[in-house]
Parts: structure tokens; sequence; C-alpha cells
């Protein structure tokens, strides 16, 4: 704990739009929707059907092949549709609130007379167990494995994130009574926490190990952390966590009920009044962003940061590991000789626009791709913004060429998808290195199990 | 500029699939991503993107490219009047220089161009950026008296062979412009070597004031004399040589622009005038000829250089990927270059040697530098368990 952990590759991306800490007034949505596409790797198959009544905490559907693993509905209401894409793959179960706050209503339980399989049976019931997701391949854990180390990021350093010493506090209690049920999975707990900010409520929790970090994004995602802490290596499995989720596991233990309250930070160049909402898990957000968005020219909505967040519709739904919806421009438009210009407006890593004179600027960046599609010719751009002992462009090859021992030699095991959007951002191929990077994650999956 | 995107929006149904002209899509895509930065947005994966692209990238480099242009422009109309005994003035100077080095230029572009657009249209893939920097190297690493279909030749040759067979931009070996550079040496010797070549106009025969040689710094010491410019000339550029070579003033103009932009690895360059450096010194305490005499210092000012240090060497595609790799590969290159230079004074030009040798052996050095980074990772695991 008195050791700090100084990240030195990164980049903070600046980006104008950042929310003051204030919560905002919006109504609670009429429907709210768990989507499938959020779990990796989960074939989903339901367990409700359309027009049945469920309560929050009722199972909508399952993993095809591990039907333990449960997904249910945030709120109570009426199960009104299940929206299919092609080949009939399910995309969203739509719930239609009732406005109630029936719940389904789970035993309540001292953690410490409970054994490991007790409290995995509990989570799984009461569908949060796809919220405790492992290290490698970042998918739900299997609880069949046993992890040497559970990680929980106390921060978030990704553009415009939230700042979870707002969002947590009021809930130090809970908090604890997730670290108490964490703790039954696996001893070793550790949380990694920013040196700047005051992490009060991490401060104050027991039997957890702190972590000091300092730098730019990635600091905050869980994988930088583990590779500072304790690295993967092959064979070795960590599960991790998001904060607001462990505190909805200790309500489960402490309330016995499903507890999909989560508090988001409406942020982004393009939002009028941004700041941070109390809303659900799988929340429509459109009143959220209800006369509450710029008008001129097409939006982009973001579930979640900019970097590794789903592009929803204005009336999309909040993804499940997500807590933060950013709106920015779409950026369809062309640009006038816009790689001959100076460029004051561009942000840009390298100095190749004339940007670089004022670098604390705040831009307002869009979803424009600023360019085409090229095989990697820049060299040594990854390297700057991913702080790890890896040759992400090696990897990245290797992954291309499906050759699944360099995968495996050059660190897939401790790679997710956010570690390397920083690099996607910064290519200047514009390669899409997230899709890469789970495609080798897929391979891996099906060649090794 | 609204007028040119209502055309393009008129042109764009015929060429997309399905459309009358769909063959000439890469040629249509290639015009209008030139003059508009196109529309597409990200889908999936990151939503904000950082504003640099290729073309920026490269249109950077052949910025950087302007000031040993210029230059060369102006000492190849010097150095034509100075090889007459004529008093000249600066701007007949460069009017003299601009037209015998623009048509190069042209030729260049213009059949690399050619070449790289029938390629995408074969392929019907997108005009990739790389030849943009290409074109503009191959005529100022060439002597100014070099015929014009013999840079058309060379252009084709580099871009079908040096790059289009391996798969286009990112895909090849060696750096085209070198390739064509090659390939005119050997193919052509009596043009690109000798003491005529390098001013406009000795290979006419136009008369030439007495005691007057047109041979390079490096040419004079491979015949045994000692090398007649200075340090400073040579450093300044006032010396006959390939047109954009001869200035290492200008050169580190542009390694500045490149190095303060972040598009050119300084890692390589430091280690190339390393690693020359290094082996002048070497040749220096040996001294058995003019040419291991020259200065360590000079050597570095001397020949292709430079110019093949700052801009040859550092081409991301052909150089090691590695950083570390980036440090051996350029300290090789400087080393080899002095090398082949001194021990073998027909090719004076080592550095086009050294760096087409390099560019052959840095998928090598990145492999140990890949295997070291695996071995330190599986040596972690044993440490842990």
């Amino acid at each position: 704990m008195s050791e700090v952990i100084k990240i030195k590759k990164g980049l903070n991306i600046q980006l104008e739009g950042k929310a003051d800490k204030i919560f905002g007034q919006a109504d609670l949505p009429e429907h709210f929707a768990v989507k499938p596409t959020d779990f990796h790797g989960v074939v989903p198959k339901m367990a409700a059907k359309v027009g049945d009544k469920v309560k929050a905490g009722t199972v909508l559907f399952f993993d095809k092949y591990r039907p333990e693993i449960k997904f249910v509905s945030p709120v109570s209401g009426e199960l009104v549709a299940v929206n299919r894409g092609e080949r009939r793959k399910i995309l969203e179960v739509v719930v239609k609130s009732d406005g109630t706050d029936a719940a389904e209503q789970f035993e309540t339980a001292n953690v410490g007379e409970l054994s490991k399989e007790q409290v995995v049976e509990k989570l799984q019931a009461a569908g949060l167990w796809p919220f405790i997701r492992k290290r490698p391949y970042d998918v739900i854990a299997n609880p069949e494995e046993t992890p040497k180390a559970f990680f929980i990021s106390g921060f978030d350093s990704a553009p415009l994130a939230p700042d979870y010493d707002f969002v947590l506090s009021g809930e130090e209690v809970a908090l604890q009574a997730g670290i108490d049920v964490i703790k039954r999975l696996c001893d070793n707990v550790h949380i990694g926490v920013n040196n700047d900010a005051a992490s009060k409520v991490f401060n104050s929790l027991n039997g957890v190990t702190l972590h000091q970090f300092e730098g730019p994004h990635p600091a905050g995602n869980v994988g930088i952390q583990i590779h500072n802490i304790s690295p993967m290596n092959k064979g070795e499995v960590v599960w991790v966590a998001q904060p607001q989720e462990i505190v909805a596991i200790g309500k489960l233990f402490t309330e016995g009920k499903y507890d999909a309250n989560r508090i988001v930070v409406l942020a982004g160049s393009e939002v009028e009044k941004k700041g941070y909402f109390r809303t659900k898990l799988g929340a429509c957000i459109s009143t959220l962003i209800k006369d509450n968005v710029k008008k001129d020219g097409n939006l982009r909505y973001v579930s979640g940061n900019v970097l590794t967040g789903t592009q929803i519709e204005d009336d999309g739904y909040l993804g499940a590991y997500h807590s933060q919806v950013t709106v920015i421009p779409e950026g369809d438009y062309y640009e006038f000789m816009g790689w001959a210009t100076p460029g004051f407006n561009k942000f840009s890593v390298s100095r190749t626009y004339f940007s670089w004179l004022c670098p604390k600027k705040e831009y307002r960046l869009d979803a424009n791709m600023h360019g085409g599609l090229r095989s990697f010719v820049v060299s040594g751009e990854y390297d700057r913004v991913l702080p790890m002992d890896i040759l992400p462009e090696f990897l990245f090859r290797s992954i291309l060429v499906e050759d699944i021992d360099k995968m495996e030699q050059l660190g897939i095991y401790e790679l997710a998808e956010e570690d390397v959007a920083l690099c996607e951002f910064v290519c200047t191929s514009k390669q899409n290195l997230q899709a890469i990077l789970r495609q080798g994650i897929d391979l891996m999956i099906k060649e090794l199990s | 500029m609204k007028a040119l995107r209502n055309l393009l929006d008129n042109i764009k149904p015929h060429v997309q699939k399905g459309g009358k002209f769909e063959k000439f899509h890469s040629t249509f895509d290639a015009l209008e991503t030139l003059f508009f930065v196109p529309n597409t947005t990200n889908k999936n994966g990151v939503h904000v993107r950082d504003a640099v692209d290729l073309k920026r990238t490269m249109a950077l480099v052949v910025k950087s490219l302007i000031p040993a242009l210029l230059f060369g422009i102006w000492n190849v109309g010097y150095q034509h009047f100075l090889a007459l005994g004529v008093d000249a003035t600066f701007w007949m100077e460069v009017g003299h220089g601009a037209l015998k080095v623009l048509p190069i230029v042209v030729v260049s572009y213009g059949v690399g161009l050619g070449v790289e657009f029938m390629f995408a249209q074969i392929r019907g893939h997108e005009v990739q950026e790389g030849f943009l920097v290409s074109g503009m190297l191959i005529p100022l690493v060439l002597p100014v008296d070099v015929p014009l279909w013999m840079v058309a030749v060379a252009t084709i040759f580099s871009v079908v062979i040096g790059k289009e067979v391996f798969g286009g931009t990112g895909m090849n070996i060696w750096n085209p412009a070198l390739i064509a550079r090659a390939f005119l040496f050997f193919a052509y010797p009596s043009k690109m070597s000798g003491d005529k070549v390098w001013i406009s106009g000795l290979t006419k025969g136009e008369g030439v004031v007495d005691g007057f040689s047109g041979a390079t710094a490096l040419g004079e010491a491979a015949s045994g004399n000692v090398p007649s410019a200075s340090i400073m000339e040579s450093f300044i550029g006032t010396i006959p040589g390939s047109i954009g070579e001869t200035s290492t003033l200008a050169i580190l103009i542009g390694a500045f622009i490149l190095i303060y932009t972040g598009v050119g690895s300084w890692k390589v360059m430091v280690s190339v005038f390393a690693g020359g450096y290094l082996m002048g010194l070497i040749f220096n305490l040996w001294g058995a000829n003019p040419l291991m005499e020259v200065d360590a210092i000079h050597h570095l000012f001397l020949g292709g250089f430079a110019f093949g240090a700052v801009f040859m060497a550092t081409d991301p595609v052909s150089a090691t990927r590695t950083e570390k790799g980036k440090w051996i590969y350029g300290f090789l290159i400087g080393f080899l270059a002095i090398m082949v230079r001194v021990f073998n004074p027909a090719y004076p030009e080592g550095v086009m040697l050294a760096i087409l040798l390099m560019n052959t052996f840095a998928p090598l050095i990145d492999h140990y530098v890949v295997q070291g980074n695996i071995k330190r990772r599986l040596k972690r695991a044993k440490v842990a368990a």
C-alpha cells in the first residue's frame, strides 16, 4: 500500500464534456432490457416468454451450455419483446416496468457461515454471477476454476469516466458486505486505487490489499493493474468485478434482493446538462437524454466510454457492465482536404497537426474515422500506449495468422479488449484492434476447450 | 469545394458495385479521398480516433524532404555553372536546376502513381499512400544527368518488384526507392557512377573549365586522392552528388521535422550516425588508404549517408518494428555503410547497399527481440510458481 505504482505509458484523451459531480434528475424509463450480446460467449436460451409477468430478479434467460448461469430482469413488470437480429440471434430482451418495486425474495444469509459452493449457488440463483468475470479471455467466470486472486479496479481512467469516490459514497456498508462475499470465493482480494484521489470508500475497507496507481489511462484498467501486481501466466485465472457490482452482491446477502440500481454518468460534448444519474441496469436512455442533448447534426450515443462502449440508438439500453453514457457528434461528413489542413482542432498523439501548440485544450471529437483502413505501416505506436511488457503489434499479427502458440507466448492471456483500445485509437492505419483481439480470444477458447 | 463534392456525389453511384463503371472503383476512391476525408465513422471498437492517418503521415515525410529538394535544385545549377566556369546569378542557378530536376520528379510520380493505380484497379483495393514518399525519394537519390526513361523504368521496377508483388504498401521487404536506385546502379552503371554524371551537362560533353573534375568526394577518395571538399562544404552541400543527398544541413532540417512530429524514428537515425561514426573512427586508426583516413565526422556528411540515415533507414515498413531492434538495425546500417564504402571502392555508395542488406535482416533482428520478450515472460511464470 505504501508503494505507488507509476504507469508511464498511456494517454489521456482530452475530451470535451466532463460531468460535474452533481446528481441530475430524470425519471426512470418505462423500458428496460438485458442484452445477451453484452456477455461474451453466452448462447442465450429464453426462460420466460413474451407476456410473462416478471419481478426484479426473475430469470429471463440462461446460457444454453451452462444453464446455471442465469440472467435476470432488473425491474418488475412484463416481458414485452425479444428483439432478434440476423439468424434469429437474440439481441435484446425487453421488460416494460410496472413502476413497483416487486422483487424476487432471496434468503439473506451470514456469509461467514456459507461455503464457497453455497455462495456460488446463491449468486447464480440471483443472476449476479455474470458480473464476476475472469482473466484470461474477459468472459464470465467459471465457478469450477480456482482463481489466484480477485481484482477490483477502484477507479476508471477512461475518457469522461465516472468518479467512483463520488458514486460509491453512502454505499460503504454494502461494499464491505460484497467484499466479504467475494472473500468466500477467493481470499486474495486486491483493489487498485488512484493515487491522486482520496479513495475514502476503499481505504476504509477491511480484508483487502490496496495498491496505489498513478498515471494516464489505461492505469484504471483492471488488466493493467493485474499485470503490475501479479501478472497472469498460462494456466492461471484471476477473477474481476467492478465496484458497483460488488455493492449489488453485498445487497443480495444483506437485503435478499437483486439490486439493479446503478449510478451512471452522462457526459460528452453534446450533452447539455452533464452529471450523474440514479438509474437501473439495462435502462432505456431516452429519459436521460430527453431535451438534454444538442440539436445540431447527427449524434452518436455510446453506452460506456468512447473507447470501449457500445453504440446504441437514442432509445437504446444501458449495457450490463456500463456505468456511463457518452454522447458525441456522429461525424459523418466529408472534410475537404482534411489530411492537408493545419488542424488546430484535431487531436493527435503525433505532432502531425498543429494542435500540439495548445496541449491543455479539450476536444470535441466525433466518430469519424479520419482516414481509411490500411495495413500496418507505422511501427512503435502501440507500445507507447500499452503499459505492459507485451509487443502488441506482434500479438496482433499472430492473431491474424491464427498462430495459437505465438498468441499464447506473446501474452494474449493478459489482455482484454479495453486494454488495447488506446492502441486502436492511435493507430494510423485505422485497424480494428479490439475486434482482432476478440477474434484471437474466441479462437483460443474454441481450440483449448 | 461544394461543387466538387456534388460532382463526386454524382459520379459515385456509377462506380460503386453494380454501377456502369464499377471497374474504376479504386481510381475514383483514390481521387475522392484525396480531396475529401471520407465520411466513414467507427462502427465497433473505439468511437473516437486519432486525427492522423496514412495520408497525413506520408504528406509530412514529403514536406520534410522539401529542404533537401530545394537545396538540390539550387546545387544542380550551381555545380553546372561552376563546371562551365560561367558566373551565374542565384536565379539562373535555380532556374537551371529546376529545369533539370523537376522533370525527373514528374516522371517518377507520374509513372509510379500510374502503376499504383493500375494495381489497385486490378486488385480492387484502395490506392495506398506509400508511393507519395517513394516518388519523391527516387529523384533525390539519382544523379542529375540520368536519362528520364531510366527513371521511368526504375520506378516501374521498384513499384512492381519492390512493392506490389509483396502485396503493396506495408508488405514490402525492401525500401522501394532504394530498389529503384539499386536497379539503375547495377543495370546501367555507366550512368550511375563515375566523374561525369553528377553535374548536369558533363555527359553531353559541354565545355568544362580546365582542371575541373566532376567527381564526388567519395569518388576522389576511392581513386586514391584526398577529397577536395572541406568538412564544411560537405555539410552545407555545395559538392557534386545525387540531387538531394549533398546537403547534410537540409537533410537535418528534414530530420528535425520527422523527429519532432513523431513520424520518423529518432532511434534509427541516431544509431545509424553512431554506427557510421564508430566505423569511421576504427578506419582512422587503421589509416591504410585515403578513404580510411577521411575524418570520421566527414564520412557522415559524404555521399548519401545522411540522406539514407534520415529518410531511407527510417522507413517503418522495411525497418525493424520493435523499439530495441531499431537500435541494432540502425547501428549496423551505419557500421556497414562505411565499411562497404571503404573496402570496396567500386561501390562508393555503401549506404544504399547497407540499408538494403539490413532491410533483409530486419525480420531476423525482430525475431530475436520478440524471442527475448517471450523468454522474459516465461521466466516470470517460473518465478511466480
